[in-house]
């Protein structure tokens, strides 16, 4: 059997509340990398309430079908980013977010190994028939990083989010289970 | 041109109306028997609701307006006895960018094709536009409700993205499509 876990430059795990929540206030004063990853504003949250937020999520992912991951690089074994997946059960199909909150760690390819990883989690474990996202127009390396992994773009909403006055364009991706496993020329990821 | 004596949400044939929590139930409950309603309305598995099912939902709703802020609810009504034949909703608002999502549907069979949807969809657009000021709206549709998806193109939605095989049902995967439409081609289209 696969590790499941385990990538070739990060590994999935879940820390601990306290340490997730001490990272998360670090990386939210990042609006560079808010922007990035949210369409929502920016927003600055105490590191008891994203404690809470956490153990809440950890608590509930059993029932809302959310699987969340905390990523550590192999090398360092450094806590540098995450990655959620949310399944519909009914219609067989995961979305999936990650961000990269460590700002030295964009760039390299650990979001590549991120998205790889997950994409072998959601077609060999939670065993969907079809992974999505969106992104920002403004997020060429995220689009990059994507293709590379498999994603195809199936379109955009136009001018859909305003930063610094100007409207910019979502980017919806996806890819299938079979174009996935056509991918895997047998080793596996 | 509108101004600001013409009515949001009135038409020539509906009207929007709040929740009558007393008869609503009942209609909303027949409609939810009708499966190929349901599958053109949600992507959530069709199920028949009771009437006292469907007031513990308007309840819920109402709720979910006052806390969430991001959500405008409308009854569609006949003007010629008052009677629910659909509803009609701003969903998903995020303020900041000045986006929202649309639905509308008529309920009952017989009710459809009578341009009550053209009209309740004419009503929602310059709501969003003219009253919330959103700057996009779109909408999400399986490929195989052609019905909504003529309606949209009718007011210049244009098709903007087609998430693949994203729907199971009757045994096969269908698309789902994103469509949207800007305030500006809303401003400039022919309006009779």
């Amino acid at each position: 059997m696969k590790d499941l876990f385990r990538g070739e430059l990060i590994r999935f795990m879940l820390e601990e509340p306290e340490t997730y929540a001490k990272a998360e206030v670090r990386w939210q004063r990042d609006t560079e990398f808010h922007r990035l990853a949210d369409g929502d504003p920016a927003q600055l949250n105490s590191e008891k309430k994203i404690r809470e937020w956490f153990e809440k999520q950890s608590e509930e992912g059993f029932k809302s079908q959310r699987y969340f991951f905390s990523v550590r690089t192999l090398a360092e074994e450094k806590f540098i980013g995450h990655l959620g997946l949310w399944m519909d059960l009914i219609h067989s199909e995961a979305w999936v977010g990650l961000g990269i909150g460590e700002r030295e760690f964009w760039g390299k390819g650990y979001g590549t190994d991120m998205m790889k990883l997950c994409l072998q989690y959601a077609f060999l474990e939670l065993c969907v028939a079809r992974v999505s996202l969106g992104l920002h127009e403004y997020n060429p390396r995220a689009l990059k990083s994507y293709e590379k992994c498999g994603f195809r773009l199936e379109g955009r909403t136009r001018q859909d989010v305003m930063r610094e006055g100007k409207r910019t364009d979502s980017l919806w991706m996806g890819i299938l289970r079979e174009e996935w496993l056509l991918r895997q020329n047998g080793d596996g990821r | 041109m509108f101004d600001i004596q013409t009515q949001l949400f009135d038409s020539q044939d509906i009207r929007f109306g709040p929740i009558d929590h007393e008869k609503d139930p009942e209609i909303e409950s027949k409609w939810t028997h009708d499966s190929e309603f349901m599958r053109l309305m949600e992507t959530s598995p069709a199920r028949p609701t009771s009437a006292a099912m469907i007031k513990k939902q308007y309840e819920k709703l109402e709720k979910q307006i006052d806390e969430n802020k991001n959500l405008y609810h409308f009854m569609i009504r006949a003007k010629e006895d008052d009677r629910l034949i659909g509803k009609a909703t701003v969903q998903w608002i995020e303020w900041a960018n000045g986006n929202g999502f649309l639905r509308l549907g008529i309920g009952a069979a017989e009710d459809r094709c009578k341009g009550y949807g053209t009209q309740a969809l004419s009503m929602l657009l310059r709501f969003a536009f003219a009253e919330l000021n959103l700057f996009r709206v779109g909408a999400i549709v399986a490929e195989y409700n052609s019905g909504a998806i003529a309606l949209l193109k009718k007011f210049g939605f244009v098709q903007e993205v087609c998430r693949r095989q994203s729907l199971e049902r009757d045994g096969r995967r269908w698309d789902l499509y994103i469509f949207g439409l800007l305030k500006d081609e809303w401003q400039n289209q022919p309006r009779s």
